[in-house]
C-alpha cells in the first residue's frame, strides 16, 4: 500500500517520533551534566557520574547478576524452546493444539502475578536459591519468544531436505545440527536477542525474586531512585541504552531490522 | 520416529510451563478460596472496600485511556511509516524500535526529569514567567497515561505497520480510481482491513498497562496505585498474602476475559479470513 500522504499527517508523524526520541535524549544529557542533581540542558559536560557507576558497588554486582541471568535464562529457554518449536512443526497435525497455547502462556497471564507465585512456590514453597529462582523464572518468561519465533522459521523450511539427509543415512541428532540449524539460524538470533533484552530490562517478575544480597540491575536502579536523584542513574541508563544500540547493531547485521515488523 | 518421540521434544518445555506456571499460579489462585469465611469471602471484602475498588476503577480507567490514546497516535504513525519510500521506512522503523527495547525502568525514569518539581517543564514555564511556583505533575493519573502512552505507542505502531503493509495497493487504487474520496476510502476500505490489527495493538496495550508495575511505581506513587503496585505492596509490604492473591487472581481473570474475547473478534472481523 503506497500513496500519497497529507501534510497534517506527516507533521503528526513528525511529533510523534519526537515524542518517542526526546526523553532519551534528555537522559543523555541529564547524564553529562556537572551537577550533583538531575537537570536538562546540561550545566557543564562532565564523565564522573558514568565513573561514580563503577564505584558503587551494588550497580557492579547487580549488573553482573542481571548479565548472568540472561544468559543462562536464555540459554535455558532456547534448549528447550527450540526442540518444541520444532516438534510443532514438524509434527503438527499429530500434537495436539493445546500445546501451542500452553507455550504462550507466560505471556498471558501477567508478568507480576507469575512473579508472586514464583516467590510462593519455588523460592519459599521448594527453598529454591534466589539466584536459581531468577534463572528458572526469565527461562520461563522469555520462553514464548523462543517457541514463537524459532517456529515462525521453520514453518517456511522445507522439511524434505530434512528427509533427503535422513534417507540417506544420517542421524537424527546430526541431520538437525548440519540441515536444520543453519536453516533456521534468522530465527535463532531472533529470538535470542528478544529474550535476552527482555530479560535485562525485566522488573515486574524479578522483583518478588531478589533476595538478601542477590538483586538485578533495574531493580537496583528502582532502589537506588527511592534514596538518590542524581546524574548516576542517567548515566546507568545511558549504559543500558548502549546495551540496546549494540543489539540493534546485530540485529542490523544479521537480520535486517525490518524483520520486527514481520 | 515413533509417537513417544515426537512427544518428548516438546516434553521439557510442557513440564517447565506446567511445573513453574501453571501449578505455582493455580494454587495461588487456590488459596484465595480456602478462607476461613466462606471460599469467596476475599473477594467479597474486595468488592466492598472502597479504596480497592478504587484502585480497580483507577487501573482500568488508565488502561483504557492508554490504548484509547495509543490506537490513534500509533494508527497515524503506523499508516505514515507505511507509505514512506523503503530508505526513510526502515530509518522510522529503527526510531521506533529503539524505546521499544529499551527498558521500561529507564523509559519511566525519563518523564521524572520531564515533569518532576525541578524538571524541564517547570523550569521552561518558569523562566519563560507563565508560572511562579512549580507545577506538581507527578504522582497525577495525567503523568502515569503520559508514560504509559510513551511506553506502548512504539509497540502499536510495529504492530500496525506490518498490517498496513499488507493491504495491497490496488485495493486503495481501485477505491480511488471508481470515485472514492479520501474519508470514504480510508472508512471503508483501509480501516475494516486493519481492524484485526488494530485489535491486537489494542489486546497488547490493554493488557500490560492493566498489568504494569514499574511506571505505576515511580510516576504514580502511593497516591496512583495501580493493580499490580498493589499486589506488590500487599505482598511484600503488609505481608498480606491471601489479599495479595486475589487481587492477582482478579488481574489474571480480567486479562485472560479480555485476550480471549478481543481475539474471538479479531477473528470474526477479519474480512481476509476464510
Amino acid at each position: 500500500m503506497a500513496t500519497r500522504i497529507h501534510p497534517l499527517l506527516g507533521a503528526f508523524a513528525i511529533l510523534v517520533f519526537f515524542f518517542l526520541l526526546a526523553p532519551l535524549v534528555i537522559i543523555v544529557g541529564a547524564a553529562l551534566s556537572d551537577t550533583t542533581f538531575l537537570t536538562f540542558p546540561p550545566q557543564g559536560l562532565t564523565l564522573r557520574w558514568f565513573a561514580n557507576i563503577f564505584q558503587i558497588e551494588a550497580f557492579r554486582r547487580t549488573a553482573i547478576t542481571s548479565l548472568q541471568v540472561a544468559i543462562l535464562g536464555t540459554g535455558l529457554s532456547l534448549l528447550i524452546g527450540i526442540p518444541a518449536a520444532y516438534a510443532l512443526n514438524r509434527y503438527r497435525v499429530e500434537l495436539p493444539r493445546w500445546l501451542s497455547t500452553l507455550f504462550v502462556l507466560p505471556i498471558l497471564v501477567p508478568e507480576i502475578v507469575f512473579g508472586f507465585a514464583l516467590l510462593k512456590s519455588i523460592t519459599i514453597g521448594l527453598g529454591l536459591p534466589v539466584f536459581i529462582s531468577l534463572v528458572v523464572g526469565h527461562a520461563l518468561l522469555i520462553l514464548p519468544y523462543s517457541v514463537r519465533v524459532v517456529g515462525a522459521s521453520l514453518a517456511s523450511f522445507d522439511f524434505s531436505i530434512e528427509e533427503a539427509a535422513r534417507s540417506l543415512g544420517c542421524p537424527p541428532l546430526k541431520t538437525f545440527m548440519t540441515v536444520v540449524l543453519p536453516n533456521i539460524r534468522a530465527g535463532v538470533i531472533a529470538a535470542f536477542i528478544l529474550a535476552f533484552i527482555t530479560s535485562i530490562n525485566d522488573v515486574s517478575v524479578s522483583v518478588f525474586l531478589t533476595g538478601p544480597g542477590i538483586s538485578t540491575l533495574p531493580i537496583q536502579i528502582l532502589a537506588h531512585m527511592e534514596q538518590f536523584f542524581d546524574p548516576t542513574i542517567a548515566s546507568v541508563s545511558v549504559l543500558l541504552m548502549l546495551v540496546t544500540v549494540g543489539v540493534m547493531a546485530i540485529v542490523e547485521a544479521t537480520l535486517g531490522l525490518t524483520f520486527l515488523t514481520k | 520416529m515413533n509417537k513417544f518421540a515426537r512427544w518428548s521434544l516438546t516434553l521439557p518445555a510442557t513440564i517447565a510451563v506446567v511445573l513453574l506456571l501453571v501449578i505455582p499460579v493455580v494454587l495461588t489462585i487456590a488459596t484465595t478460596f480456602g478462607e476461613a469465611g466462606g471460599p469467596f469471602s476475599t473477594y467479597a471484602a474486595f468488592f466492598k472496600s472502597g479504596f480497592r475498588m478504587a484502585v480497580l476503577y483507577r487501573t482500568l480507567q488508565i488502561a483504557l485511556i492508554t490504548t484509547g490514546i495509543s490506537l490513534v497516535v500509533g494508527f497515524i504513525t503506523a499508516y505514515v511509516i507505511a507509505q514512506m519510500p523503503g530508505r526513510l521506512k526502515s530509518i522510522m522503523i529503527v526510531a521506533a524500535v529503539f524505546p521499544l527495547l529499551t527498558g521500561v525502568v529507564v523509559r519511566s525514569f525519563a518523564w521524572l526529569i520531564i515533569l518532576g518539581k525541578n524538571g524541564i517543564i517547570n523550569n521552561v514555564l518558569m523562566s519563560v514567567g507563565l508560572i511562579s511556583e512549580p507545577l506538581s505533575m507527578l504522582y497525577t493519573q495525567g503523568s502515569v497515561i503520559v508514560a504509559m502512552v510513551y511506553l506502548f505507542v512504539p509497540l502499536m505502531i510495529l504492530t500496525l505497520v506490518g498490517v498496513l503493509e499488507g493491504i495491497p495497493r490496488d485495493l486503495i487504487e481501485a477505491a480511488t480510481s471508481l470515485g472514492a474520496r479520501p474519508i470514504p476510502t480510508f472508512l471503508q476500505v483501509i480501516l475494516p482491513l486493519a481492524a484485526p490489527g488494530l485489535i491486537v495493538g489494542a489486546v497488547l496495550v490493554f493488557t500490560g498497562s492493566f498489568t504494569s508495575y514499574a511506571t505505576p511505581q515511580l510516576l504514580g506513587g502511593e497516591k496512583q496505585m495501580m493493580m499490580g503496585t498493589f499486589l506488590y505492596q500487599r505482598a511484600m509490604v503488609t505481608f498480606d498474602w491471601v489479599g495479595a492473591s486475589t487481587i492477582a487472581a482478579i488481574m489474571v481473570v480480567i486479562t485472560i476475559g479480555v485476550v480471549l474475547i478481543m481475539s474471538r473478534m479479531a477473528r470474526r472481523l477479519n474480512p481476509m479470513a476464510v
